[in-house]
């Protein structure tokens, strides 16, 4: 999966109350009050420390006016709420698109919690599960002054999940809504046709399900569900004048150049608890260099790096050897877990002790180090990452200082019959430097007990589609070992696993399910827990989940992720918003 | 004169023609000799939970599917009389010349290539008024002084252009003077001299003198030898010897004849520069053709690539035929015909 391309809605959960109490700090929780560091007029980063971002907000202020400067180094796939898969831009279109939900705007546990926005409540469901009910507030305006219906967001709902042009979005409504053979709305103009979505009245939206779904709430916290007037509709050019709910509007777009957004003078602060309105404008520079970014970031001439991945290896450099730039940032975990799957499917790994000796062999400090070492990440020994709710911290093959252990391997080697080693492929994503030289360090570790592996490198473009997703493709090119990571769409055990897990998503091409694992207990699992209303005993069941993954050594976790993420000094109202893994956009402001 | 105008004129419509068809057969037939079906290119266009039926529709809607040829001619076609495309609810138009549609984000390529045209512009006409008078005149004082001080000292630093990439010397010109003094303001700052003058000059200073060190460095090199060339042959003798002053000598004679192959240079590297300074460009975050086609070149954006492509060979062809017509301006014993 690409990591900017797939949205995780991180949770920090129970993880991230350890890793506060390793830092010294306390869990943060709700809209923070000056107990934060710093304030006033006083220049935040002199007093705050590194990682304070990530427990508490720093330099809280309710200062407004000037322009806050954001860049990417990249273009977003799109700025329509409604077409975009990237993480950040399901934090950064909450500036100006409003979903019927949303979370908590507070670092720590508080901010994993589901609140209302558009909507006067979270979703009632029936009693089978398989109908859910949001009340529109009343009165919630556009930009241009019109009231906000229950209609504009069935047509959104419609638009970006139903269509052959807005393809760059997740489909789940497409997948979990019983809307028939409904053509969407480019083709069908009719939203009456659109049977998955019902309005009985304009303040009323009716979602009917397939089958019963537990976590419905956090699909419509996603920013699809922002209204769209059916009138407005510009289908792929929508991106250029999205019809503004939030306490910004668009200014203009030049697409893949240039997006700046002024205030709107039609949003109610009273309506809206989630947000702040501080800067007068907001500006964002697309396809800019990435160091030059961090310079620029460094100098003070630009506030936020868009993308929320952290800093580039030259810039870490120098803050690492800083203590006072070191201050200045924050090292939150990002929704991701890199890993290595091994095919079920590719002899001799059909053999579960040919699996366990590869757990056993690898070192994975050598492979903690291409991804920067410990700032990088924290080794991993599960499928869910500890900033997942669900996520229970064990390991199976525990090896001696995560370095590996070269006479368990080949105990279980001898146990795999295969006693002086075998020959094996391991495919990686041959333009991602990180995962290459990953994939040597796995090389090293396995030619130690006798294991062979030889490198294959495909291209990231079509490596879901013509390669390591494609079984026929693997089984015929012998590619027992696959490097690859995962992030999670919405901060659940279900929003991690489902996709990389179960057995019924093994698809002929397109598939994450690499290893190609099927197995009964595991997939009826997954079904027991998203029919399971109680959050604590659906946490329950997907830490159950996690084990019997783990337990068939499949699986290789290498990584979970962090960034490391500069907060310049003029930048106020900053936390790492736990549902994005970066900082919450719409509550920065300036000092100066 | 107007004859050589048509002959070239034809030449270059031909020579774009050829451009054209080999660009699109590198980006569209070989990938499909290489085995790549069009559902296979057509699942870099959409997104990562695309459906096979998504994905069919992208087919359709690229027109991936059709014969190469037709493909090239739908390509030509929109040049001459421009295309329809699909946006959902409504259709975009894109009348001529229409370079196609970017397969990112939808954009047609034309509209974006005029807009990034003036930072372009922008970057290599300033560069090139700099380099051009630094490099000549060093490299004529150079000549002048052969062997003295400031000869040596000119040709190391010379040398040193010369060897030094742009994005090493661009880049050290970003940490001195952008963000370690703050005199000039960092990457990323390019504004149109339209909406802001003071700021597009400021934001240009540092890739002008970055891009003319480079350049300026070479020419120097060059006008030395032309000009040390020069000064040795006997007409340059004859001329001092009827008396002219030595600057006579030098700007009216031994100049003009050492500028011709220079001329021939900086006609093609203008041109080569307007079809885009790829690393000047991306170096200092400049919005113009060279990082437009980079970052196409990153995203497999095929429409854009093609028309950057074209129109920097556009360029070549144009500053090649202007360079011709001055060649009779600087230098007496040519005439066009």
């Amino acid at each position: 999966m690409r990591k900017t391309r797939s949205l995780a809605l991180t949770a920090l959960g129970a993880s991230l109350a350890l890793a506060l109490a390793a830092c010294g700090g306390t869990a943060g929780g709700g809209p923070q009050q000056p107990a934060a560091t710093g304030g006033g007029q006083q220049p935040a980063a002199a007093a705050a420390k590194h990682n304070d971002g990530y427990t508490k907000v720093v330099n809280p202020s309710d200062k407004a006016g000037g322009t806050l400067k954001f860049a990417l180094s990249d273009e977003p796939d799109s700025m329509d709420p409604g077409n975009t898969y990237y993480a950040f831009n399901w934090n950064f279109t909450r500036l100006y698109a409003r979903a019927l939900l949303t979370y908590e705007p507070a670092p720590g546990d508080a901010g994993l919690k589901l609140v209302p926005d558009l909507a006067e409540g979270l979703g009632e469901a029936s009693a089978d599960g398989k109908t859910w009910t949001y009340k529109l507030k009343k009165g919630i305006k556009y930009e241009d002054g019109t009231e906000v219906k229950a209609i504009d967001v069935k047509n959104a709902i419609a638009r970006s999940n139903f269509t052959e042009e807005l393809t760059d979005g997740p489909k789940y409504f497409a997948e979990y809504l019983d809307a028939g053979e409904y053509k969407g709305p480019y083709k069908d103009k009719d939203l009456a046709n659109f049977t998955g979505v019902e309005t009985p009245d304009d303040y009323t939206i009716v979602f009917k399900l397939k089958a019963p779904f537990s976590e419905f709430d956090f699909l419509v916290a996603n920013p699809q569900s922002a209204p769209v007037p059916q009138a407005k509709d510009t289908g792929l050019d929508y991106e250029k004048t999205v019809l503004s709910t939030g306490p910004y509007k668009i200014e203009s777009h030049e697409v893949g150049k240039q997006f700046n957004l002024v205030k709107n003078d039609q949003w109610d602060a009273s309506t809206d608890p989630t947000r702040k309105q501080l800067p007068d404008r907001i500006e964002v520079q697309f396809k800019q260099d990435a160091n030059d970014i961090d310079n620029r970031l460094l100098a003070g001439q630009l506030q936020v790096d868009l993308g929320g991945t952290g800093v580039q290896p030259a810039a870490r450099g120098k803050i690492v050897a800083d203590e006072k730039l070191k201050d200045s940032t924050d090292n939150p975990y990002t929704p991701f877990n890199r890993y290595m799957m091994i095919s079920t499917q590719v002899k001799p790994f059909d053999n579960i002790e040919c699996r366990k000796a590869i757990q056993y062999a690898v070192d994975k400090v050598a492979t903690q180090a291409p991804w920067g070492g410990p700032l990088g990440g924290d080794i991993g020994s599960t499928l869910m990452t500890p900033t997942t709710v669900g996520y229970q911290a064990y390991n199976l093959f525990e090896t001696p200082e995560n370095k590996g252990d070269q006479a368990k391997a080949k105990e279980h080697l001898t146990a795999c019959g295969q006693p002086s080693g075998f020959e094996t492929n391991i495919a990686v994503r041959g333009d991602r430097t990180k995962e290459v030289q990953v994939a040597e360090a796995v090389q090293a570790a396995l030619a130690k007990v006798g294991i062979k592996a030889t490198i294959k490198k495909y291209p990231s473009g079509d490596w879901s589609a013509q390669y390591a997703g494609k079984p026929e493709f693997v089984h015929a090119n012998n590619l027992g070992l696959m490097i690859a990571g995962w992030g999670a769409d919405w901060p659940s055990g279900f929003g991690f696993l489902s996709q990389i897990v179960d057995g019924r998503f093994i698809k002929a091409s397109g598939n994450y399910n690499m290893m190609e694992l099927n197995d009964k207990a595991v997939n009826d699992l997954l079904d027991k827990g998203i029919q399971t209303t109680d959050p604590a005993e659906r946490n329950k069941i997907w830490a159950e989940v996690d084990k019997k993954v783990m337990e068939s050594a499949a699986f290789v976790p290498f990584v979970y992720e962090k960034t490391l993420i500069y907060r310049p000094a003029n930048l106020t109202n900053v936390y790492v918003h736990p549902a994005y893994g970066m900082y919450d956009y719409t509550w920065l402001g300036l000092s100066q | 004169m107007l004859g050589f105008l048509v002959r070239r004129g034809v030449a270059a419509v031909l020579m774009l023609a050829i451009v054209s068809f080999v660009t699109f057969s590198i980006f569209f037939l070989i990938p499909r000799a290489m085995g790549q079906t069009p559902e296979g290119m057509a699942t870099r266009y959409v997104g990562r939970d695309a459906t096979p039926a998504a994905i069919q529709a992208a087919v359709k809607r690229l027109h991936l599917d059709d014969p190469i040829l037709v493909q090239y001619g739908r390509f030509a076609a929109g040049i001459v009389v421009g295309v329809d495309y699909s946006l959902g609810p409504r259709k975009a138009e894109c009348p001529a010349p229409c370079f196609g549609f970017s397969f990112n984000n939808n954009q047609p390529v034309w509209p974006t290539l005029m807009d990034r045209l003036p930072a372009t512009i922008s970057l290599a006409a300033g560069a090139a008024v700099i380099w051009l008078f630094a490099g000549v005149s060093i490299g004529v004082i150079s000549a002048l002084r052969r062997g003295s001080a400031v000869d040596r000292s000119a040709m190391t630093i010379a040398l040193a252009g010369v060897s030094l990439p742009i994005y090493f010397t661009g880049l050290v010109a970003l940490a001195v003077f952008a963000y370690a003094l703050g005199i000039f303001p960092g990457g990323g700052s390019y504004y149109p001299i339209t909406q802001d003058p003071r700021q597009w000059f400021q934001a240009l200073v540092l890739p002008w003198i970055s891009l003319a060190f480079l350049y300026a460095a070479l020419y120097a090199r060059l006008t030395r030898a032309g000009m040390l060339e020069t000064m040795g042959e006997d007409y340059i003798r004859t001329a001092r010897a009827k008396g002219l002053p030595e600057r006579t000598v030098v700007t009216k004679h031994a100049l003009r004849a050492t500028l011709t192959p220079i001329l021939t240079i900086f006609g093609l590297d203008l041109g080569l520069l307007l079809g885009g300074a790829v690393l000047t460009e991306s170096t200092f975050s400049i919005p113009g053709i060279g990082k437009l086609v980079i970052d196409a070149i990153r995203g497999n954006d095929l429409p854009v690539v093609l028309g950057v492509t074209l129109f920097a060979a556009l360029f070549i062809v144009l500053a090649n035929l202007i360079v011709d017509v001055l060649y009779a301006v600087v230098d007496p014993r040519v005439r066009v015909t």
